[in-house]
C-alpha cells in the first residue's frame, strides 16, 4: 500500500472566491484538488506532498457546459464523462467525444475534471490536443479579478502553465464554428494509457477551400501542443490529399518528441504525420461545407 | 483410469465428481469477504518498511540512521550491520545478513558491502504505524559510492566487466550451480551438430537460424507480497501469515535460515491473492519481519506496494535465445541446437528443481518428431532483481515453447510453407506415445494431430487463409498465427526432483466424520485456482460424498500435511492424485466395515458411486455415509482392520503429466501506426481429465489473457545506468479486457495414463502457449515487408520500427 506523506489541512471549499482565498491563506504550499486522479497519486508516490487540500468539488457554478453568444463554455468541474456524454458538445464539436473516448478509463473519466487535466499540464494530457486545435482559451481568476489567457499561451512548459499561486481556473471557453469537421486520433500502447502521440484537428472547407483549420498535437514535444505552419500552409488551399499530406509532413517537423518506453523519437514524428493526415482527412470529410 | 461421465447431481445440484460446478471460493471473493495477509492485524501489531537501493551498483560507505531513530513512533531502525550483529545458530552461514536461495545462491536480507540491483533491501524501519515507517525511511541517510551497473547480459562476460558478486570472491559475472556447472547442456551435442552440418552440404535441406529473445517480464499479482510474523516468547511459537505459494517449503526454509525449530514455527496462508510464481520464492521483507518481531517481541507487518513489487520480487524470463532449425525441403525437421545466454539478476534466486537450473527448458524440442536436439544455457549475473523462474511458466518451458514454435514459423517462411502445414507433417504421432524425446523426457499420452484439426476446424483455417489473401490484395494486413505446445508439469518423480533438498512429494489427509461429512487437508495452496472445490469433486467422485459436504483445508502448517506447494501446474499432477489415492484407500476401510456390517466377505461387495453392495443382490449394501458411521460405532471389526475413516497418502508421481494443446491467433495490424488488434483467439487444450471444465476454462482464460500481454505490452526493461523502467502499473502494462477478443476454446480429452483419474496440470498451458500463437501472427501479418522476427513486446513502435526494418533492443530503454 502506498503512503502519503503527512497532510496539514484540508478544507472544501465553498465557493470560488473562498477557494482563493483558502489559496491566499495556506500560500504555495496549498494545492487544490479536483478529480484528483493526478495530485493524489503523486501523492502517493511522495512525488507531491502538499500541506494543505483545498478541495473543490462541492462548486457547482464551476459544473455546468453551456452556450455563450459564440462561444461553448465548459466549467473547470465538469468530469470527462460529462464531455464525454454531452449531446452539445458533440453536436459543435464531434472531437470532443473522440478525444474523451480514448482519455484514461471510465474510472478515471468519472472522477478528472476539465479544469485537473489543464491546470496538470501534462506534455501527453489530450485535452491540451484539443484546446490547442481549437484554439481555446482559459478563464483564470484570483482575489483582483478574472483574465482571459488563449490556450497557446497558457503552457510554459510541461506542467507549467500560467495559473500561479493563489489563483483558479473556472472555466474553458471554445469558438463555435459553423459547418466545422473535427477529429481525434490516438495512438496508446493499450487502453487506459496515455498517448504515444496524439493529435487533434478541425477543418472548415468552404467552397472548396480550406478557410479554417486547426493542428493539436499531444506527447510529441510541440510547444503549446500546436504546429502554426502546417495550419497556414493548408489555409486558402482545397483539401487535397496531396495538400493534407503536406500540411501533416509539416506539422511533424514542428514535433520535437523524445524517446521513452512508448516509443523512440523517429517513431512519435511519423506518428505524427500519420495521425495528423488521418485526421485531417475525416475532418475534411465531415465539414458541412466540404 | 477414469473415463469423463455424467456425474450425478447432489441435493445442492453440484456434481458428485466431475462436471461444471460454481467456485465454492467466489461467495466470498466476490462479496469482497476474502482474508488476505494485509487484512490480518494481531493486537499491539507493528508496522515496517524498507529502505531500498535508488542504484543498481554501488558501495555503501556509511548509514546513519540516528534521525530515523528520533523519529516519534519509530520502534527499531535495522541494518545489515544490525543482522551481521544477530548470530545464527544455523548451518547456514554465521548471520542474519545474507540467506539462501532455492538455488543454492546467497543472497543479501540487507544489503552491508553493496547494493547490486535497484531496489535492493538497504534498511528495514519498525514503527507504531506505516505512514511513520514511510516517513523515517526519508530520515535514513545513505552515503553510496556509485559504481558501473552491469545491466546487459551480453556485456556481462566480457573482460573486464564489473564484477557483481565480490562477496564470494568471484572474478567475472558467470554463475556456478551447487552440481559445479557454469552452463546447462541438454541433448546429443555431436549427433545435432553433425545433422545441421550435413543439412547446410545438402541441396535438399535448409538450415534457419534466429535469435530470439525473450525479455524480462513480472508476474505482477495482485495482491503484492507481505508478511505478518509473530514470535510469542512464552511459548517460542513463531507464527507468521503470508503471501506463499508453497508454505510448508517455506516454513522449512525459516527454520533453516532463522535457525528456529521448525516444530515452533506455524506459516499461515490465508487467501492469496495472485501468484503466478512470484511467491514461491523467499524474500527479504519477509525474513525482515521475523527478525522484527524477534527484536521488538510484537507482532511485526510488512507489505509491499506496487513498485516494491514490480521492482524487487521474482522477475521471469530474460532468456536471449539463439535457434538454429535444419529440415528438408519438403519440410521434415531434422535438427534442433539452442544456445542461450541467461539473465539471473544480481543472485540466483530461481525457484526450480536441483537438477534442472534451467527449469525445464530442456524440453524445447516441443511436439515434433525428430532425432537429434541440444541446447547450451549460460547463465550469468547482472545489476538487476533476482528471481527467474515464476510467472506461470512451468519452469521455462515457457521460453522452450516460445522458441520452438518461433524457430518452426522461420523455417515456415524460409521454406514458403504453410505453417499448419509444416507442423501436421511433423507433430508426433499417437503410436509414438509414451514418447522419449532426444533430451530425455519421457512424454505419456498424446494425440496431437486431433486436437491440431479441431482448432483448424474452430478457427475456419482455409478462410480465414482465403480472406487474408484477399485483404493483402487490398493492402490489409492480417495475420495468422499457430502454437503447438507440449509441457511437463507435475513436478516431480522424488528420486529426479526436488527444491534445497526437499522432494517433490505431496501428503495428504482425509477424515470422514460419522455423519458422512469429511475434511481433506491439502499441502498445495490455492493463489486462485479454485482447490476448494475441485478437490472436493475430486472426493466425491472416488467416495460419493456430496462436494458441499467435504470442507478441504489448506493454507496453514499446522492444519496439513507436508508437501512443496503449488507453481509450476503441479497441484492436479500431485496432490490431486494424491486426494483420488487417499480417497482410495478411505473406500477400501469403507469396503472392511461394510462387510463386517453386512456379514460377508469384503471380496463378495461391489462399488457403485458412494455405496458398497453385495455381488448379485444390489439391495444389500451401505452407503458410505451408513459405514462412516458404523466405523465410528460399536460394530465388531475384523482383526486388523481399524475403526473411524480416516487416511493419509503421500503421492510421489511416477512421471511429469503432459497437457498440450494447439492454438490459433489472428491479429489485424495497422502497419501506418503498428497498432495490433487480436481479432480471435482459438484455444484447444488437452489437459487430459477435466474435474471441473469451468475452472479449467477459467484457468485457460486467465492464461491466454497473460499470453496476449507478454507477446504485445509487458516488459521490465532497463536504462543503461540501471534504472527500471517498469516499476509501476503505468509503465509495466497488463491487458485489459479491451485487448483480449472473446475466446474460442475447444478441448480434446487425452488422460495421463499413470494420474489416478488421467488429469494432467492445465493452470499454465494458456501463458505457455499463447504468446507464440500471437507473435506468430504478427510476423504472418507482417510477411509482405519481409519481416521474419521481432521480439517481444510487439508494441506498436516494436511493430513499426521492425516494418522499418529498424527492431528496437527491447531489454534495455529505447535507442
Ligand atoms: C490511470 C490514468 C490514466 C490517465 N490517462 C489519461 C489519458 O490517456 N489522457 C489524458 O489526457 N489524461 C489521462 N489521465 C489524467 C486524467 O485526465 C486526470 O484526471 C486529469 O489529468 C486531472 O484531472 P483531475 O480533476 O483528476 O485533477 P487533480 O488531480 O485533482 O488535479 C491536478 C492538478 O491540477 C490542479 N487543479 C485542479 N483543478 C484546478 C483548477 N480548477 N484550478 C487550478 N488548479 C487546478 C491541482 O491542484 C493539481 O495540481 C489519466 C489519469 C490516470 C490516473
Amino acid at each position: 500500500m502506498q503512503t502519503p506523506a503527512p497532510l496539514e489541512e484540508y478544507v472544501r471549499a465553498t465557493s470560488v472566491a473562498d477557494a482563493i482565498a483558502q489559496l491566499e491563506k495556506y500560500g504555495e504550499d496549498a494545492r487544490l484538488v479536483a478529480g484528483g486522479h493526478s495530485l493524489i497519486p503523486m501523492m502517493r508516490l511522495r512525488l507531491a506532498r502538499p500541506e494543505a487540500l483545498i478541495d473543490i468539488n462541492d462548486l457547482d457554478e464551476l459544473k455546468s457546459i453551456k452556450v455563450e453568444g459564440n462561444e461553448i463554455v465548459i466549467g473547470a468541474m465538469v468530469r470527462h464523462r460529462e464531455v464525454l456524454d454531452s449531446p452539445l458538445l458533440f453536436e459543435h464539436y464531434p472531437i470532443f467525444r473522440e478525444c474523451e473516448k480514448v482519455i484514461a478509463d471510465p474510472v478515471v473519466r468519472n472522477r478528472g475534471t476539465v479544469g485537473g487535466s489543464y491546470c496538470q499540464a501534462d506534455p501527453s494530457e489530450d485535452l491540451s490536443a484539443l484546446g490547442s486545435a481549437l484554439r481555446g482559451s482559459v478563464v483564470i481568476q484570483n482575489s483582483t479579478g478574472t483574465r482571459t489567457v488563449p490556450m497557446r499561451e497558457f503552457h510554459f512548459g510541461p506542467y507549467m502553465t500560467q495559473v500561479g499561486d493563489g489563483e483558479i481556473l473556472t472555466e474553458v471557453r471554445f469558438p463555435i464554428r459553423p459547418g466545422a469537421g473535427s477529429a481525434y486520433e490516438k495512438v496508446e500502447r493499450r487502453v487506459g494509457d496515455w498517448a504515444v502521440t496524439s493529435v487533434g484537428t478541425f477543418v472548415v472547407v468552404k467552397n472548396g477551400v480550406v478557410e479554417d483549420c486547426g493542428i493539436g498535437l499531444a506527447a510529441v514535444g510541440a510547444e503549446h501542443f500546436c504546429v502554426p505552419a502546417a495550419e497556414e500552409f493548408l489555409i486558402g488551399k482545397a483539401p487535397t490529399e496531396e495538400n493534407l499530406v503536406q500540411a501533416a509532413t509539416l506539422a511533424a517537423e514542428g514535433c520535437n518528441p523524445s524517446s521513452d518506453q512508448r516509443g523512440p523519437a523517429d517513431y512519435k514524428k511519423h506518428l505524427a504525420k500519420e495521425l495528423t493526415l488521418r485526421a485531417l482527412r475525416r475532418s475534411v470529410q465531415s465539414s458541412q461545407g466540404a | 483410469m477414469t473415463a469423463v461421465e455424467e456425474a450425478p447431481l447432489s441435493p445442492a445440484g453440484n456434481p458428485i465428481g466431475f462436471g461444471n460446478m460454481k467456485r465454492v471460493e467466489d461467495q466470498r471473493f466476490i462479496r469482497g469477504e476474502g482474508n488476505y495477509v494485509d487484512d490480518v492485524n494481531l493486537p499491539g501489531m507493528l508496522h515496517s518498511a524498507i529502505l531500498r537501493s535508488p542504484y543498481a551498483h554501488a558501495r555503501i560507505k556509511s548509514i546513519d540512521t540516528s534521525a530515523a531513530e528520533a523519529l516519534p513512533g519509530v520502534v527499531a531502525v535495522i541494518t545489515g550491520k544490525t543482522l551481521e550483529g544477530i548470530p545464527r545458530p544455523s548451518l547456514l552461514g554465521d548471520n542474519f545478513a545474507w540467506m539462501p536461495t532455492l538455488s543454492y545462491d546467497t543472497q543479501a536480507v540487507l544489503a552491508t558491502d553493496k547494493v547490486r540491483f535497484q531496489g535492493q533491501e538497504v534498511a528495514f524501519v519498525v514503527a507504531t504505524d506505516r505512514y511513520i515507517a514511510k516517513d523515517a525511511l526519508e530520515l535514513i541517510d545513505v552515503d553510496y559510492e556509485q559504481l558501473e551497473p552491469v545491466m546487459d547480459a551480453k556485456k556481462a562476460m566480457e573482460p573486464g566487466a564489473p564484477v557483481i558478486r565480490d562477496d564470494k570472491g568471484q572474478t567475472d559475472n558467470s554463475i556456478t550451480d551447487v552440481h559445479g556447472h557454469k552452463t546447462w547442456e541438454s541433448g546429443n551435442a555431436i549427433g545435432t551438430a553433425e545433422a545441421i552440418a550435413q543439412a547446410e552440404n545438402d541441396p535438399n535441406c535448409v538450415v534457419v537460424t534466429q535469435e530470439i529473445m525473450y525479455p524480462r517480464v513480472h508476474p505482477a499479482p495482485m495482491e503484492t507480497c507481505g508478511s505478518v510474523s509473530y514470535l510469542d516468547k512464552v511459548t517460542g511459537q513463531l507464527t507468521m501469515y503470508t503471501t506463499s505459494q508453497a508454505p510448508h517449503a517455506h516454513r522449512t526454509v525459516y527454520a533453516m535460515v532463522a535457525g528456529l525449530p521448525e516444530h515452533k514455527i506455524r506459516i499461515i496462508s490465508p487467501d492469496v491473492g495472485g501468484g503466478f510464481g512470484n511467491k514461491v520464492g523467499v524474500y527479504p521483507g519477509y525474513v525482515l519481519s521475523v527478525i522484527g518481531t524477534i527484536v521488538t517481541g510484537k507482532p511485526v507487518k510488512w507489505m509491499e506496494d506496487r513498485g516494491e513489487n514490480l521492482m524487487s520480487t521474482s522477475f521471469a524470463r530474460d532468456y536471449h535465445m539463439t535457434g538454429t532449425i535444419a529440415a528438408t525441403k519438403e519440410g521434415k525437421i531434422l535438427a534442433v541446437d539452442v544456445d542461450v545466454l541467461a539473465d539471473h539478476g544480481a543472485f540466483n534466486g530461481v525457484a526450480q528443481p536441483t537438477n534442472y537450473p534451467a527449469g525445464f527448458f530442456h524440453i524445447f524440442s516441443g511436439s515434433y518428431d525428430y532425432p537429434h536436439a541440444h541446447c547450451k544455457v549460460t547463465p550469468v549475473y547482472t545489476n538487476k532483481a533476482p528471481g527467474g523462474v515464476a510467472y506461470a511458466c512451468s519452469f521455462r518451458i515457457t521460453e522452450a515453447v516460445y522458441l520452438i514454435e518461433r524457430l518452426v514459423d522461420c523455417l515456415a517462411a524460409e521454406l514458403n510453407m504453410d505453417p499448419a502445414e509444416l507442423r501436421l507433417k511433423n507433430l508426433l504421432r499417437p503410436e509414438q506415445f509414451p514418447y522419449t524425446s532426444p533430451t530425455g523426457w519421457e512424454y505419456d499420452s498424446g494425440e496431437y494431430e486431433k486436437t491440431m484439426r479441431v482448432a483448424m476446424e474452430i478457427a475456419g483455417y482455409d478462410e480465414l487463409r482465403k480472406e487474408q489473401e484477399e485483404k493483402r490484395a487490398r493492402g490489409e494486413y492480417m495475420g495468422i498465427g499457430f502454437s503447438f505446445f507440449t509441457e511437463g508439469v507435475g513436478a516431480g518423480p522424488r528420486k529426479d526432483m526436488d527444491i534445497l533438498g526437499l522432494g517433490m512429494a505431496d501428503g495428504i489427509e482425509l477424515r470422514v466424520h460419522p455423519t458422512g461429512k469429511a475434511v481433506l487437508r491439502l499441502s498445495v495452496q490455492s493463489q486462485g485456482q479454485a482447490h476448494e472445490t475441485t478437490y472436493a469433486q475430486i472426493v466425491a467422485h472416488e467416495l460419493g460424498i456430496n462436494p458441499e459436504d467435504i470442507e478441504v483445508v489448506h493454507g496453514d502448517t499446522d492444519q496439513t500435511p507436508f508437501g512443496l506447494g503449488t507453481y509450476g501446474s503441479r497441484s492436479t499432477p500431485v496432490s490431486g492424485a494424491a486426494a483420488a489415492v487417499v480417497s482410495r484407500k478411505v473406500k477400501e476401510r469403507a469396503r472392511q466395515v461394510a462387510a463386517a456390517a453386512l456379514e460377508c466377505s469384503p471380496d463378495d461387495l461391489e462399488w457403485e458411486l458412494g455405496r458398497w453392495f453385495v455381488k448379485g443382490d444390489k439391495e444389500r449394501g451401505k452407503t458410505i455415509t451408513e459405514i462412516a458411521l458404523l466405523s465410528h460405532g460399536s460394530l465388531e471389526l475384523p482383526e486388523g482392520v481399524e475403526g473411524h475413516l480416516d487416511a493419509t497418502a503421500v503421492y510421489n508421481p511416477p512421471n511429469l503429466t503432459y497437457p498440450y494443446g494447439c492454438y490459433i491467433c489472428v491479429v489485424d495490424v495497422d502497419p501506418g501506426t503498428g497498432q495490433v488488434k487480436v481479432r480471435r483467439f482459438i484455444a484447444v487444450d488437452d489437459c487430459g481429465t477435466r474435474i471441473n471444465p469451468m475452472v479449467v476454462e477459467g484457468q485457460v482464460h486467465g492464461g491466454l489473457a497473460d499470453g496476449i500481454g507478454m507477446a504485445l505490452m509487458e516488459l521490465i526493461a532497463f536504462d543503461e545506468d540501471g534504472n527500471n523502467l517498469g516499476g509501476s502499473f503505468m509503465d509495466y502494462l497488463l491487458p485489459t479486457a479491451m485487448e483480449c477478443p472473446t475466446y474460442e476454446l475447444g478441448e480434446t480429452v487425452t488422460p495421463s495414463p499413470h494420474h489416478p483419474i488421467g488429469a494432467k496440470g492445465v493452470g499454465e498451458s494458456a501463458t505457455v502457449g499463447s504468446p507464440p500463437a500471437v507473435v506468430n501472427a504478427v510476423m504472418d501479418a507482417l510477411a509482405p515487408f519481409g519481416v521474419r522476427h521481432a521480439d517481444m513486446p510487439l508494441t506498436p513502435a516494436n511493430v513499426w520500427r521492425a516494418i522499418q526494418g529498424n527492431p528496437i533492443r527491447v531489454d534495455m530503454a529505447v535507442e
